[in-house]
Order: structure tokens, then sequence, then C-alpha cells
């Protein structure tokens, strides 16, 4: 059969199993979109291309598929390239694909032309300039195998004009993909899994850290099968989260600079860290040198790049985290550590002490207030997708997750302007959930247009915007280390009620404990997307997020929030 | 530490580029990076000298098979190998040295490629090192103009296609 280019495009993607494309079109890739509709493939119409990587992105997320992203040349290109660098960061699987200038006017400095493989080269797992119409088809194939396999990343693909229109006899490609170049070596040896096993048999302090490959990987289960049957308590990274449940009693928190006391204790007294899928990156570390002193340390990580990158291993695994667990645990053996689990009880009912939540202090709304409430009405069972900067660690250490795939956030480029386009991804791809959109005012903004796209594509969404009238992280940062000097944090902000009605969504304010519960329980029984706007604490005790590790300190040197006198106990840590 | 690596790579537009965006993002110091044509119709051979102090060992290795058009990476630094450079050396003849410096580069193996009114050109192919002195012996001489390949490296006498052999194991 004689197909276009274009036509080659959609068959090839309907045959990857793509169901839905985010994207926008333009001059140089408007001859792809034509014929999109006789392949039955869904495009969601985004309001600017950062937020397609980034909705393609939550949808890679919260789906386990490839998302995929489409733009035009040029500053259509361009604009994906945050988003991309974004999945990159975060081993995210895209697949992007952007209109070029015809062949041959490449290099002319034609209208909308922008070298975006050479733009993308190093935020990309690889990319692809089509020039000859046969090769597209391959071409498409092979960037799909190599976006979802091994460690997952964005690939793009780059189609100039004359390969969309180009005609030819189309043969899809028959076989498996075979790249002489992309073999990597998984196997794992026996020795090292008995090795790791006495090493935890030994262990008098040990600490599991789990990371982003957990959840990738699909190990959760056999993670937590690993913990209980050992008695090994777990900390997790912050895309970590989800792969061990947050309220599981050998659950540490989070770990790193705005991670939980008890787990970044017991890191730096740790004689022994596993390292499962996480790369030690420098927020989770604190200062090298002095991290976990005393802890031999073993790495399992499919990348054999993250090895000792950061942090030596005694033992390095290069392998699939869920491949390593299944050997693994039937050789663990229950050991008595009662003293180290009475420590680390010490820990969290000190943190409990500190926590503000159950502080009556004469303290307006908070974003911990919010977050915790928005997570007792959801029962803990929504998909959240954060913003960065204050509103993530809040949502981090106050949204307990109990599954995979359900705490979403731009963890390695700390991206703002993530939270809407990725909830909009994110909200496709699982229909059935609950899905929240958790933003600052600062970075909400950066992508506010998205607005658009969810009443535009009737997504029932429910977005909650942490108002505190700052770039608060930054704030937070020139409160303790710049003197004090707000310079560039303050914001003034439109109202984001009547934004948002502009929109065409149902909205509410909140400015206390009472009107944010009453708004959240509006927005939940709302058919349709719904804003909050609660007006939080911007500045001192209530718009700071603790504990903090000061850039340089080591995990153990946090600061944090001080015990309240006639401080009320509770279970909760913080 | 400087490492010697050899890397066989598939002949496309963009490879080096990649390998060059490679080291320049990850702050990797090249030394020396060659590249050519092998025995096989669509692969270069690149032979690459790093200086690895600063980073973890093999860890340039590493980040290099990850590249997609890598085929295979072999640091034979450790190896018993060849490694050669290739030099082009225009050095001044007008105090009416020529035959001194004919002899120099006679005795460190190295050939005359042409003789000029004022000049002429040495080629040498050994290891680095014995260039560096050969260089530096024919300074006072006057320099004019120089040329070097930097490092080319083979492993001596194990027959093997690397490229096969990852096929076999995949």
């Amino acid at each position: 059969m004689i197909r276009t280019g274009a036509q080659i495009v959609w068959e090839m993607l309907q045959r990857e199993g793509v169901e839905v494309v985010f994207g926008m079109p333009g001059g140089s890739i408007m001859t792809t979109y034509h014929p999109r509709q006789e392949y039955g493939v869904r495009h969601v119409l985004i309001r600017h291309e950062q937020a397609a990587a980034h909705a393609a992105d939550g949808y890679a997320r919260a789906s386990g598929r490839v998302g995929v992203a489409m733009a035009t040349s040029g500053p259509g290109a361009t604009n994906l390239t945050t988003g991309i660098a974004t999945a990159m960061m975060d081993s995210i699987p895209l697949v992007c694909i952007t209109g070029q200038v015809r062949s041959s006017m490449i290099g002319s400095d034609a209208f909308q032309e922008a070298d975006i493989t050479g733009i993308t080269l190093p935020i990309t797992k690889h990319n692809y300039l089509v020039t000859d119409v046969h090769d597209l088809a391959p071409t498409i194939r092979e960037a799909f195998y190599i976006a979802s396999t091994g460690r997952p990343g964005p690939v793009l693909i780059d189609l100039p004009l004359d390969v969309q229109t180009a005609k030819i006899e189309f043969q899809p490609p028959q076989g498996d993909v075979c790249l002489a170049g992309y073999c990597p070596d998984l196997t794992i040896d026996p020795a090292d899994v008995e090795w790791m096993a006495a090493a935890l048999a030994e262990a008098e302090r040990p600490v599991i850290l789990a990371g982003h490959g957990v959840v990738l990987s699909g190990a959760a289960h056999l993670l937590r099968t690993l913990a209980e049957s050992a008695e090994l308590p777990v900390t997790t990274t912050l895309l970590g989260k989800g792969s061990f449940p947050d309220h599981h009693p050998l659950c540490l928190g989070m770990m790193g600079m705005h991670g939980a006391v008890a787990a970044n204790f017991a890191i730096q007294e740790a004689d022994l860290l596993v390292a499962l899928g996480m790369r030690f990156d420098d927020r989770v570390t604190g200062c090298l040198e002095r991290y976990a002193p005393s802890a031999r340390k073993i790495h399992v990580d499919l990348d054999p790049a993250e090895i000792s990158k950061n942090v030596s291993a005694d033992l390095a695994v290069v392998a699939d985290v869920r491949d390593v667990l299944e050997r693994l645990s039937p050789l663990v053996v229950r050991s008595d550590r009662s003293a180290w689990m009475d420590r680390i009880a010490n820990w969290k009912a000190d943190a409990a002490e500190r926590e503000i939540l159950f502080r009556a202090s004469g303290l307006g709304l908070t974003a911990p207030d919010v977050v915790r409430e928005i997570w007792e009405q959801t029962g803990g069972e929504a998909l959240v997708v954060t913003d960065v900067g204050q509103n993530q660690m809040w949502s981090a250490q106050y949204y307990a997750s109990s599954r995979p795939r359900s705490f979403l956030s731009s963890g390695g480029l700390g991206t703002m302007g993530f939270a809407l386009p990725a909830a909009i991804g994110a909200q496709i791809a699982r229909p059935e959930d609950e899905v929240w959109a958790i933003a600052g005012d600062g970075g909400f903004q950066m992508n506010i247009q998205e607005l658009a796209t969810v009443v535009q594509e009737d997504l029932p969404l429910r977005i909650a915007v942490l108002n505190n009238g700052y770039l608060g992280m930054v704030r937070q940062w020139q409160e303790h280390f710049y003197d004090g000097r707000y310079e560039a944090t303050k914001l003034l902000n439109p109202d984001f009620v009547r934004v948002a009605e502009a929109y065409g969504l149902r909205a509410w304010r909140g400015t206390s404990c009472d009107e944010a519960q009453d708004a959240i329980d509006r927005a939940r029984n709302l058919p349709s997307a719904g804003l909050i706007e609660f007006v939080i604490e911007g500045e001192g005790e209530g718009g700071n997020v603790y504990p903090m590790v000061p850039s340089g300190a080591a995990l153990h040197e946090m600061m944090r929030r001080p015990i309240p006198v006639g401080a009320s106990k509770s279970g909760w840590s913080g | 530490m400087k490492r010697t690596l050899v890397a066989l790579v598939q002949d496309r537009p963009g490879t080096l580029n990649r390998i060059a965006s490679l080291f320049r993002r990850r702050a990797y110091n090249i030394e020396s990076l060659t590249v050519g044509h092998t025995e096989r119709y669509g692969v270069s051979r690149m032979t690459i000298v790093v200086d690895e102090s600063g980073t973890s060992r093999g860890i340039v290795e590493r980040n290099l098979r990850k590249l997609i058009n890598v085929l295979h990476v072999e640091d034979v630094t450790d190896a018993s190998a060849v490694m050669h450079d290739l030099a082009l050396i225009k050095v001044e003849t007008v105090n009416g040295t020529r035959a001194e410096i004919m002899k120099i580069a006679e005795s460190f193996g190295a050939r005359i490629l042409d003789i000029g009114l004022d000049t002429l050109i040495v080629e040498a192919t050994a290891p680095g090192d014995q260039i560096d002195r050969l260089v530096r012996i024919l300074r006072p001489f006057g320099i004019a103009e120089m040329v070097r390949t930097g490092r080319i490296a083979m492993v001596r006498d194990i027959v093997s296609n690397p490229i096969q052999n990852e096929k076999e194991r995949a």
C-alpha cells in the first residue's frame, strides 16, 4: 500500500499502541496532523509546547507507558525542551515528534528552523533526524524501543516536511528491534545476591533506600516482602514515594534535604545501606564527604554509569531491581534488631512532638493543613501531581502515599510549571482516578494557560493553588541564608478564583482551616474541574518547610522546628 | 590518571558530535581523540585518551557505552597494546644543520618525507613519549610547524570481533 510519511507516522503510532498524543500543530507539522483522524489516535491540544512534553510525561508516569508529544519546527520544538530535560532527569519514556523545514532548506536559517537534534543531544536518550521516508517506520519503532527499555528516557524524532509528504510503498517493519550498540548486560551474578543476603543478615543498623527504579521496574510488592520478611526499615527518595507505603511501620519516610528526621538520622547512623534504583542525588545525600560514614553501601541500578558516580559502592549490582529482589528475598533471614528499631521509634516520636499540624499557636492556614486535609478527604487514594518548591516538599511530607505511580513530581530537574500539564496527562492515563494538581502561586502561573486545555478536554481535575504570595522556597532560603532580604521573590498575584472562572472552571478560596475543608469537599463532589486557591501563611514558622538540611551540611545537621511548650503528643511524624 | 579507550562506533552523521557532547556535558577532559575507518564497512574506530582524575574510575567508559551509536568500548590502558602517535615535524635547516637533523631522525626510526631549501619534514610514528623526546631534541634547530595525530591503539595478539561477540551475548 502506498502511504505518505504523515500516514506512516500514525500507522506506526497505532502499531505501538499509542492512544493519545499531546501537541500543537504548526507550519512544519500540520501535514502530519492532517491524516490523524483516519487512525483514531486521540489528540490533546495543549496551549504551549512545554505543556505537551509535561502532559506526555505525566501520562507516562501515571500509566507506565510511553508518552507522545508532537510539535512544529523551530519555536514549537524549542518549547518542548524543558519538558524533555525534565523527562530525561527522571527516566521517563517519551517519544517527541517534531516537524522540520524541508531537507533541502536545512542549514539555510529558513523560517522556523531550529537545530532541534543538536539542541536536544544532551537531554535525550537518543534522537533522530529522518531524511529518507524509507527510514521513518523503522526509526519510530526504534524510538519506542529505546525510550521504554533499559533505563527509560525521552527520544526525539525530527521530521522534515518533505519526508512527511513523500509517498512510498509501505511495509510495516517485522521482527524484533536489533540495535548493535544497545544491548546492556543485566545478568545477575548469584554470588552478588548471596553477598547482599549475608550483609543484610550481619547488619545491626541496615536501611533500604528505595528510589524511582523500584517504581519503574514494578518491584514495590517485592520490596514490601523483603522489608517485612527481614524487618528492614525503608526510606524513599522523592520519586521513590509510593514504592513503599508511607504509613507502614517500617517506613522512615522520605530522605534528603527536606526528608523525615528518622530517615536522615537512620542513614547517618546505619552500618549498611541498600540502595535500590536510586542515584544518590545531591538533594538526597547532603554533604557527600560526611554521608553515612559508617555504612557499607550496596548499590543496585540498571544504569552502570550511576554506579559510584556520587557515592562509591562496596557492592554494585547492575541489574533490574525487580530481578534482584526476586532472587534476594528467599535468601534473607530475620535478625533481631530491636535496638535499632527502638532508636528509630525515638526519632519518630521526637519528630511528632515538633509537628506543626497539632500545635495550638494561633497560626493561620498553613500548607501542611491543606495537604493533610486533601489526604484525609481522599483517603490517601488520590493521584497527586505536584509542582516544584515548598508545595512539592509539603505534598511529599503530608500526602502519605500507599501505592506506586500515584505521586508524580519533577524531581531531578525541579521544573516549576510541571503540575498542571502533568496532571492533565495523568488524568487522561487514569480517567477513573481522582487527580489533584498541587502547585504554588509561582509555578502555577508558569503553565496557567493549560486551564484552557483542562476545560476543552473536559477533565475532572482538582487543582490546589497554595498561595503564599512568594516564590516560597527561594524566600525561605533568603530568610535563612541571605540576611532575610526577599530579593525578587514577592509576587503580586492575580485573583486566581476569577482567573479560573474566566477559563470556565468552578473555583473557591480557602483562607482558614474550615474554609479549606469545605472547599476541598465541594471540589471533590464536582463532576468537572475545580480550582481552590488556599491563602496560606507566607512567612515565619508556618511559612517554612522543615526539616531542612542546609546546602553543604551533612544529613543529620537538619534545621528543625523547636519542640513547642505544652505540645500535644500524637502519632504523626513530620 | 590518563586512560586510553578504544571505541567502535557507527559511521553516521552526528556520532562524533554525540561523543563530543558527552565529554563536554560531563566535563571530562579529552587529551586526544582520533577517528578513522576500520576493516568493517560502516564502523569507525576512535582512540580516546582521557584524563580521569576528578571522576570515578571507569565512568567515562560506562557513559560512552550508553550512547546508542557506540558499538563497543574497551579500556586498553593496562592491556598489552601498541599505542602510537604519528607526527609530521617541519624543521628549519638554515644553518647547515640538515645532515645532523637527518641523523637524529634516523636514530629515532623517523623518516624524512620532504627536503626543501630551508626546511625538511620528519615523519615519526612511535609511542607518544618517544615523539616528545624527538621534538625536544629538534626544537633547538627551529621547528617551523608540527602536527600530531594523537594516540591510536591496538591490543596485541588477540583475534577478536567485539561487535560480533556483543551481539551473541545479547
